[in-house]
C-alpha cells in the first residue's frame, strides 16, 4: 500500500524541522542579523506558491488582483532580501595582511 | 522522464541550495557565498514554475514581477546600513502578506468545488491566512517602531490580556467555522482582517529595543505560512523551504533572546502588568551628580593610556561615527595604545548589527570583542570609551531587582579604571530607564554628537 500524499508531505515537513534546527547550529553571534536576513531570503519561496495561484485560468477578476498582489509581495520579499543580505555580507573583511589597508 | 519529474528535479536542486545558503551563512568567511547559493537556488525554482503545464496569465505575472523586482532590488541597496533591522522587517512582512494573499485566492478557487474542502488543505489554508496575516501586520508594526513612526516604548493600555484572548477565541471559532465545512469566502476574509488586528495588537506593547527578537519570530512565522502554503498548492519545495526558515528561525530567536539575558516570553509579555513603573519615577529615586569634561581632557587620557577598550553602540551608528572611530583608534594604535572593541550581542539594534556597521568602516574583525571574551579584561583596562551606548552599558542589570533591564547580560564598563561616556544628552536610552553609570565617580561625559565628538577626539590626539 504506498502512503497518501498528505502522509509524505508530513514526513518531509518532519525531516525539514529537524534539518533546519540542525543546520544553524553553530552561527556566532556576529552572523546573526545576515542569517535572520538570509533566512528572510528564502521563505521568499512563497513567490512560486503566488505564481502557481495566479495562473491558474479563468480565475474571477478579483482573484485574479489579489494573487498578482501576492507576485508583487513575493517578489519583494525574494529580491529584497537577498540583496539586503549581500549588502551586509560584503563588509566583513578581514585586515588586509599588506602595508595599509584600502581605506574608502 | 516526463516534464514533472524535471519540474521537481529543479525544486529538489533549490532546496539543496537553501540548506547549503544557512550552512555557509553560518561562518563568516563563506556567508556571502552562501546568499549567492540560496539566490541561485531561488531562481532555479522560479524558473522551474514557470515550466508547469496549464499555467496561464504569464505575461501578467512576469509584468507583476518586472516591475516590483526593481524596486526591492532599490529598497535594498539605498537603505542605509544602520536602517537595516526595519527593511529586514518590511521584506519579512510582505512575505508574510503574500501567504495571507495565496490562502485567500486559493480558497476561492477550491471551494466552489462539490463538498467540502478536503481536511489537509483546509486546515492549510485557514493556517496560511491566519500566521501570514499576523506576521505581515505585526512586521509593518515594527517597522513603524524602527522607523520611529511610532514610539519605540511600549504601549500598553488597560485590560489588553484580555481584549487579546478575546480575540485569539473568536479567531480559533472563525478557524472552526471555515473548517467544519461553512466555506464562505466572506469569513475567510473575516480571519484575515482579525489576524492583522492580532499582529497589530501583539507587538504593540513590545519595547523597541526588544524589536529584533520579535522579527525574528515573524520572521519564523513566515516560514510557517510558507510551509502552510506549501501543502494547500501540494509542493515540497515550499514545504521544506518554508519549515526550514522556520525551523531556523526558532532557533535564532532563542539565541538571540538568551544572547540578551531573556526568555522568549519574557520579551512578549514583559510589558503587560507593568503600567505602574514609569521612567521618571525611577530616574528620580538617583542621586549623585554627573561630571562633564572637553574633548582635549579625553585626548590626553586616550593617548596615555595603555589598554582602551572601545563599547560602540546604536548613537555611533546613527551619527555615522564608525569611520572616525576608525580614525581615533588608528592613531592611538599608532602610539602604541593596545585599542580594541568590546560588541555587545545585541549592540546596535539587531545582534550582529555593529559588526557589520564597524566591518563598513574598515575596522579588522579580529578587533571586535565579544561580551563573553572581553568582560574580564575591563579592570586592567585604563579607558572604556563608550560611544553612544546605553543599556547594555547600565549596572542596573546586576543590581537594581525592579529594573527592566535586571538580568541582562551586560559589558561591564564600570569595572575599568576610567570610563568616558559620548553621549548627546542625558536622555534614557531605547529601555527607556535611567543609568548609574552615568553618576559613577569614575565616569565623565563628553556631551556631544557621536561624530563630532570622536572627530574632536581624533584632532586632539593629533595635536598632541
Amino acid at each position: 500500500m504506498r502512503p497518501s500524499q498528505v502522509i509524505l508531505e508530513l514526513t518531509v515537513l518532519a525531516l525539514a524541522i529537524f534539518l533546519g534546527f540542525e543546520v544553524i547550529s553553530k552561527v556566532p553571534t556576529l552572523l546573526h542579523t545576515p542569517l535572520m536576513s538570509g533566512t528572510n531570503a528564502i521563505h521568499g519561496i512563497v513567490l512560486v506558491g503566488a505564481i502557481l495561484v495566479a495562473g491558474i485560468p479563468d480565475q474571477a477578476t478579483w482573484v485574479r488582483i489579489v494573487s498578482l498582489a501576492a507576485v508583487a509581495l513575493g517578489t519583494l520579499n525574494v529580491v529584497g532580501g537577498f540583496v539586503v543580505t549581500d549588502r551586509m555580507l560584503e563588509m566583513f573583511k578581514r585586515r588586509e595582511s599588506g602595508p595599509g589597508r584600502n581605506d574608502t | 522522464m516526463t516534464r514533472g519529474d524535471a519540474i521537481s528535479l529543479a525544486y529538489l536542486a533549490a532546496i539543496v541550495a537553501f540548506i547549503l545558503a544557512l550552512r555557509f551563512l553560518s561562518s563568516p568567511a563563506r556567508a556571502r557565498l552562501g546568499n549567492w547559493l540560496g539566490a541561485l537556488g531561488m531562481a532555479i525554482a522560479i524558473a522551474a514554475t514557470f515550466a508547469h503545464p496549464g499555467l496561464s496569465n504569464e505575461v501578467w505575472i512576469l509584468l507583476v514581477m518586472a516591475v516590483s523586482a526593481p524596486i526591492g532590488a532599490y529598497g535594498a541597496r539605498a537603505v542605509k546600513m544602520t536602517d537595516i533591522p526595519q527593511m529586514v522587517a518590511l521584506f519579512n512582512g510582505v512575505g508574510g502578506g503574500a501567504a495571507a494573499l495565496i490562502a485567500l485566492a486559493e480558497f476561492h478557487e477550491r471551494a466552489p468545488e462539490s463538498g467540502r474542502l478536503a481536511a489537509n488543505v483546509g486546515i492549510s489554508i485557514v493556517l496560511s491566512a491566519l500566521i501570514g496575516a499576523v506576521s505581515f501586520a505585526g512586521s509593518m508594526v515594527a517597522f513603524a517602531k524602527l522607523q520611529d513612526l511610532l514610539s519605540g516604548r511600549p504601549i500598553v493600555y488597560p485590560q489588553q490580556k484580555v481584549g487579546n484572548a478575546a480575540l485569539v477565541a473568536a479567531l480559533v471559532a472563525a478557524a472552526i467555522v471555515v473548517l467544519v465545512g461553512v466555506e464562505e469566502q466572506a469569513i475567510v476574509g473575516a480571519l484575515i482582517l482579525g489576524a492583522l488586528l492580532f499582529g497589530v495588537l501583539f507587538v504593540l506593547p513590545i519595547g523597541g529595543a526588544d524589536m529584533p527578537v520579535v522579527i525574528s519570530l515573524l520572521n519564523a512565522c513566515t516560514g510557517l505560512a510558507a510551509a502552510a502554503t506549501g501543502f494547500v498548492l501540494h509542493q515540497n519545495v515550499l514545504i521544506v523551504s518554508g519549515m526550514l526558515v522556520g525551523a531556523s528561525g526558532t532557533l535564532l530567536t532563542l539565541l538571540m533572546a538568551r544572547s540578551m539575558g531573556r526568555s522568549v516570553g519574557n520579551v512578549l509579555f514583559g510589558a503587560f502588568g507593568q503600567l505602574q513603573v514609569t521612567p521618571d519615577a525611577l530616574a528620580a529615586s538617583a542621586d549623585g551628580h554627573v561630571r562633564s569634561t572637553s574633548a582635549e581632557d579625553v585626548a590626553v587620557m586616550l593617548a596615555y593610556a595603555q589598554r582602551v577598550i572601545v563599547v560602540p553602540g546604536y548613537g555611533l551608528a546613527v551619527a555615522q561615527a564608525q569611520h572616525d572611530v576608525r580614525k581615533l583608534a588608528d592613531e592611538l594604535q599608532a602610539r602604541g595604545v593596545d585599542v580594541r572593541y568590546a560588541i555587545h550581542p545585541v549592540a546596535g539594534r539587531m545582534p550582529g548589527h555593529m559588526n557589520v556597521l564597524l566591518a563598513e568602516a574598515n575596522v579588522p574583525y579580529d578587533e571586535l570583542f565579544e561580551m563573553e571574551q572581553i568582560n574580564g579584561d575591563f579592570p586592567q583596562t585604563d579607558v572604556a570609551l563608550v560611544i553612544g551606548a546605553n543599556d547594555v552599558t547600565n549596572p542596573a542589570a546586576r543590581t537594581q531587582l525592579g529594573s527592566p533591564i535586571y538580568g541582562m547580560p551586560i559589558l561591564d564598563v564600570d569595572r575599568a579604571k576610567n570610563v568616558v561616556v559620548i553621549k548627546r544628552s542625558m536622555n534614557p536610552g531605547f529601555a527607556g530607564i535611567d543609568n548609574p553609570l552615568y553618576r559613577d565617580p569614575k565616569t565623565v561625559m563628553l556631551f556631544a554628537d557621536a561624530r563630532e565628538g570622536v572627530a574632536k577626539l581624533v584632532e586632539g590626539v593629533k595635536a598632541l
